[in-house]
């Protein structure tokens, strides 16, 4: 074997476990050791967890014991973003106002990889309560990218997808409310994906946006990806949002694409050398067999506009909840609204109090006509627009995002960084799943950086997605 | 709406409906992004919307049958654990309506 432990992705390592080429123990230091060493310089995780003796040993018993029929994730060590509940562990969304938050329970999420038998190496680092798409707007640092540490791993899930690239972790947890598990894939060479809104249960992660946000993997390859979502879907209980069984897999896996590429969303804002990728990997697959169809979806210039009311009303709504009162950070004035004002006020960043305050200003009575209820009628045309395309084709394709990672403090006005979800937000808007998937590296500054190609499927088609994609990595699932 | 000029006052007077306090010298600075900002997405304004017809979502029922979803009691050690400031098991506040 060639490749180290840690590098394996969960597909290799589940073959080697089941081979006894080596232990559940052996993968699990592997990965801590890679995670200690880089950590310092990467700042991927927050927090380090010790070796769950118990949960170790039990993996290798169930490996030993059932084999083939133990699940793919058994023993696979996992990064798990800091907004995913792990009973008994901080969970702090990087935020100085959850810096000592105990998880009281897990995510469902959680319960789903535990009882699979998967392991948490660590909580990963990420903008605070997922606002950003850089991780600088973490409480704690930024987590660097390890392939250029001057640039950032994007984010806000810029912490796993830091762990997962530098090999801290066989592969990674993110949350994504407007492309925020793809954006930082595409940035550091992994597959990110979100899936359909409802597809998999929120319960138990800290509330950015509830209409957007969905949990999703962070991986090495396409296999991976799906074996993490097709361990986390299904209806739950405990999130009256999630799809019942007839809501998905709504559409059967074709054998050959029609790939919906809206060409006047592409002419202009995009790196030269990124849309060529774009075009070389659909001229590729058309070579293959699959149909290219331009599709039209005039209102997308709207959708990054609609997705910064809403995102920022449904989060000044969640965030109210932190006031200092029952858990988290809690500053004493002399009256109990002052405790309010003053815990909030030192617990959240300025990234926070600015969407905060853009959503308190959009709900406000002599506006929310304007822009709130304006942006979720365009909402729906927008839904409607992608409905209409996916009469014609199975999936649409963009490239994930318009320019490789960039450097710290290189978007320092808040306008110029939301810009970097363009392509990404709509299927957050529309709740359709999407992913991202490494398409060609380009080189700035002499550095070779990667590039993401990105497809959305109708809703509930999450399962088309593994297919393209992985024909993009030239993967067989 | 796009011609929304936002003033150092209209930003203390959100940040008091969000019950925050931003420092006097931030004011200006996040009343020029606030413009920025609304500039961008005042954008929403120019589009409009043939028949926008308010959209009734289909609903179902998603909640539990009444009875207890879990033993009373199940988590209030960990929850009063984690209250700033208690008394026995309850959590303690500042009184609310003053007496005078």
């Amino acid at each position: 074997m060639t490749k180290a432990l840690n590098e394996l992705s969960i597909t290799e390592a589940a073959r080697g476990l089941r081979a006894g080429e080596f232990s559940v123990r052996e993968l699990w230091d592997a990965c801590v050791g890679a995670a200690q060493e880089r950590n310092a310089e990467l700042n991927a995780y927050l927090e380090i967890f010790d070796a769950d003796e118990e949960a170790i040993a039990v993996a290798q018993e169930r490996i030993n014991v059932e084999k083939d029929a133990a699940p793919l994730l058994c023993g696979i060590p996992l990064a798990m973003k800091d907004n995913i509940l792990i009973e008994g562990k901080i969970a702090s969304a990087a935020s100085k106002m959850l810096e000592n938050h105990v998880a009281l329970r897990d995510a469902t999420v959680t319960r789903k990889l535990k009882e699979a038998g998967a392991l948490f190496v660590g909580r990963t680092n990420m903008d605070e309560f997922a606002m950003g798409s850089s991780t600088e707007n973490s409480a704690y640092g930024v987590a660097k990218n390890p392939l250029d540490t001057t640039r950032t791993a994007g984010g806000s899930s810029g912490g796993s997808a830091a762990a997962v690239a530098a090999h801290m972790g066989l592969a990674g947890l993110g949350t994504d409310t407007g492309g925020s598990i793809r954006q930082p894939a595409a940035h550091t060479g992994l597959v990110g994906m979100k899936p359909t809104y409802g597809a998999v249960s929120r319960s138990g992660l800290i509330a950015l946006g509830s209409s957007l946000d969905q949990a999703g993997p962070l991986t090495k390859t396409v296999a991976d990806a799906k074996i993490l979502f097709d361990a986390m879907e299904g209806v739950d209980g405990l999130d009256a949002t999630t799809l019942t069984d007839s809501m998905r897999d709504t559409k059967e896996v074709p054998a050959t694409f029609r790939i919906g590429v809206p060409k006047h969303l592409l002419s202009e804002g995009i790196d030269a050398d990124v849309l060529q990728h774009f075009n070389e990997t659909l001229a590729r697959l058309e070579s293959e067999g699959h149909t290219l169809v331009d599709v039209s979806l005039p209102t997308s210039d709207y959708a990054l506009p609609v997705y910064y009311v809403i995102m920022p009303a449904e989060a000044s709504a969640n965030l109210a909840r932190y006031d200092g009162i029952r858990y988290g950070h809690a500053a004493r004035g002399e009256t109990l609204l002052s405790d309010y004002v003053l815990s909030k006020t030192e617990g959240f960043g300025s990234e926070t109090v600015r969407r905060i305050l853009l959503g308190t200003f959009v709900l406000s009575s002599g506006y929310i006509d304007a822009y709130y209820r304006k942006a979720e009628a365009v909402r729906d045309v927008l839904r409607d627009e992608y409905e209409s395309a996916f009469k014609q084709v199975d999936v649409i394709a963009f490239p994930t995002t318009p320019s490789p990672a960039f450097k710290f403090g290189e978007k320092s006005d808040p306008v110029s960084m939301y810009l970097e979800d363009i392509f990404t937000v709509t299927a957050n808007l529309t709740g359709m799943p999407a992913i991202s998937v490494p398409m060609g590296i380009v080189e700035r500054e002499g550095v070779s950086l990667p590039t993401g190609m990105h497809f959305t499927a109708p809703h509930g088609a999450d399962q088309l997605l593994f297919k393209i994609g992985a024909l993009v990595t030239k993967e067989t699932l | 709406m796009s011609e929304i000029r936002t003033s150092a006052e209209d930003v203390k007077k959100l940040a008091n409906l969000a019950r925050i306090a931003v420092p006097e010298e931030d004011l200006p600075r996040f009343a020029e992004e606030f413009d920025a900002i609304l500039a961008y997405v005042g954008k929403l304004d120019s589009l409009s919307l043939p028949d926008a017809q308010k959209r009734v979502p289909q609903l179902r029922n998603v909640f539990r049958e009444d009875g207890e979803p879990f033993v009373p009691g199940t988590w209030t050690k960990e929850i009063v654990a984690q209250f700033p400031e208690k008394s026995g098991d309850s959590l303690s506040v500042k009184q609310i309506i003053a007496h005078d």
